[in-house]
């Protein structure tokens, strides 16, 4: 009986051992095909993604939660040990900011002196939701994050995510349970600027760096360090004037933005829904921007 | 005494643990560690798994699972779909054609072997990669993450094995 079997085993060999070829070379071209597919934008390939994602997003809410609270505690102890001197820079932080409000106060009651002069169409306050980073890239090719909130919570393709340092980043896929976040620092991201002082326009190119630069700048514009970025709403996808970051460099005419957002530390982000009234929601589908040609 | 069918539903189910383990570690994969500037460096873990799967037990991870992991994967992180699966199929791929090296070796060749088909396997994706957006991807996030993939292997491995010993042992 045994022996039959190991016979029967040897005689196999040879066509097992084809099947194991064919199979190979049919997963690799499914994955070519796959790539391929996913190059040109197909739609299905995109639900396949989220798809995947929304089911898995549960999960990772709960396994993204002790690691979130073990970094917490690692944060608590650190700002323990410095108390004191925390204390000392916050009061003096207070102090400075404490001016600033007199100033921000005279600020706000001319400007809506002014703004009733010129009768000045507001832009809409944007409403938010706020959502839990549950996934990030965890590889080299990519810079986007998974939030816990999908089209369930109102969230939608192209809304801007910010939390308080400023802007991370915008939405690119949205499930129902699950979104999906291009942060500013990844190759496809691009996102209308401009230098809050000297209003010069730009596009914050990521290029997968810690440090996206300025593309598609005016002939002769001049970037120096310090300058700060903001967001110009330019398309009118994004609210105008979320910061972003500031130069800190302008090698070769070519200016790198330091983000503000501190990436380590992303834990809820808020999901701005700005809506321009008029404009309509076809124009809100738009996928990520392909690489600059 | 134990009966058949309970006893082959037991085997069945501690035969899938190849499979659930490769699964899990592409889920901690993406799990975020809030550790500075890891998230780009994150090891490659699933290909330490199937590596080290395809040495011991390739019959508990045929290659269509191998696939279906690494699509995965790529939908989890956002890597184009297709790119992490290839890699996986192709690491596979190399390590049973080159089974006979492996078998019955010690731990420095298994290690040694690793350390040839890592750098393989990120260069294949980084190939890709820079195919599939056009633009040549920065290489030293990828050095790192290959890095500490090496050096993360005879940890993992030390702890595949202990789980192969205990749930495998009888299979």
């Amino acid at each position: 009986m045994k022996y039959r079997g190991a016979s029967v085993r040897r005689l196999a060999l040879p066509v097992t051992g084809w099947v194991q070829r064919f199979a190979f070379a049919l997963l690799v071209s499914a994955s070519v095909g796959m790539l391929v597919l996913g190059r040109i934008d197909s739609t299905f390939v995109e639900r396949l993604r989220v798809g995947i994602t929304d089911s898995v997003a549960p999960v990772l809410e709960v396994l993204s939660q002790p690691s979130a609270t073990a970094a917490a505690i690692v944060e608590d102890m650190r700002t323990l040990a410095d108390l004191r001197g925390e204390n000392e820079r916050l009061r003096a932080v207070n102090e400075r900011l404490l001016r600033w409000q007199a100033v921000a106060r005279t600020l706000e009651q001319e400007n809506l002196a002014y703004k009733e002069l010129l009768n000045l169409v507001e832009d809409p306050r944007p409403a938010f939701i706020t959502a839990r980073v549950i996934g990030d890239a965890g590889g080299a090719f990519v810079r986007t994050v998974l939030l816990n909130a999908g089209t369930d919570d109102g969230v939608a393709v192209g809304q801007a995510a910010v939390n308080a340092e400023g802007l991370v980043g915008r939405v690119v896929e949205v499930g129902r349970r699950s979104a999906r976040i291009l942060l500013l620092t990844d190759l496809n991201s691009r996102i209308p600027v401009v230098v809050e002082q000297s209003r010069v326009p730009a596009i914050l190119a990521g290029d997968n760096s810690d440090h996206p630069r300025l593309s598609f700048t005016p002939v002769n514009a001049v970037f120096e360090p310090g300058d700060r970025i903001v967001t110009s709403g330019h398309g009118g996808m994004l609210p105008p004037g979320l910061p972003l970051g500031e130069v800190i460099s302008t090698v070769g005419g070519v200016a790198r933005v330091r983000p503000y957002v501190d990436w380590t530390a992303l834990e809820y982000l808020r999901v701005l829904d700005f809506t321009l009234p008029g404009v309509l929601p076809a124009t809100r589908t738009a996928g990520p921007a392909g690489p600059l040609p | 005494m134990r009966s058949g069918l309970w006893y082959r539903f037991e085997i069945a189910v501690r035969g899938l643990t190849p499979f659930v383990i490769t699964l899990s570690l592409a889920i901690l994969t993406v799990i975020p560690l809030r550790i500075p500037d890891f998230a780009p460096v994150t090891p490659a873990l699933t290909v330490i798994s199937v590596y080290y799967w395809s040495i011991y037990r390739p019959d508990l991870l045929p290659m269509a699972v191998v696939f279906g992991v690494g699509l995965f994967q790529d939908a989890l992180a956002g890597t184009p779909l297709g790119l992490t699966a290839l890699v996986l199929i192709l690491v596979q791929y190399v390590v049973i054609a080159q089974r006979r090296f492996f078998h019955s070796k010690t731990f420095l060749v298994e290690w040694w072997g690793f350390l040839l088909v890592a750098p393989g396997a990120a260069l294949v994706s980084w190939l890709l990669a820079s195919l599939y957006f056009g633009v040549f991807v920065a290489v030293r996030p990828l050095g790192f993450q290959l890095l500490l993939s090496i050096a993360l292997y005879p940890c993992l491995a030390w702890l595949l094995a202990r789980i192969q010993h205990y749930l495998l042992r009888s299979a």
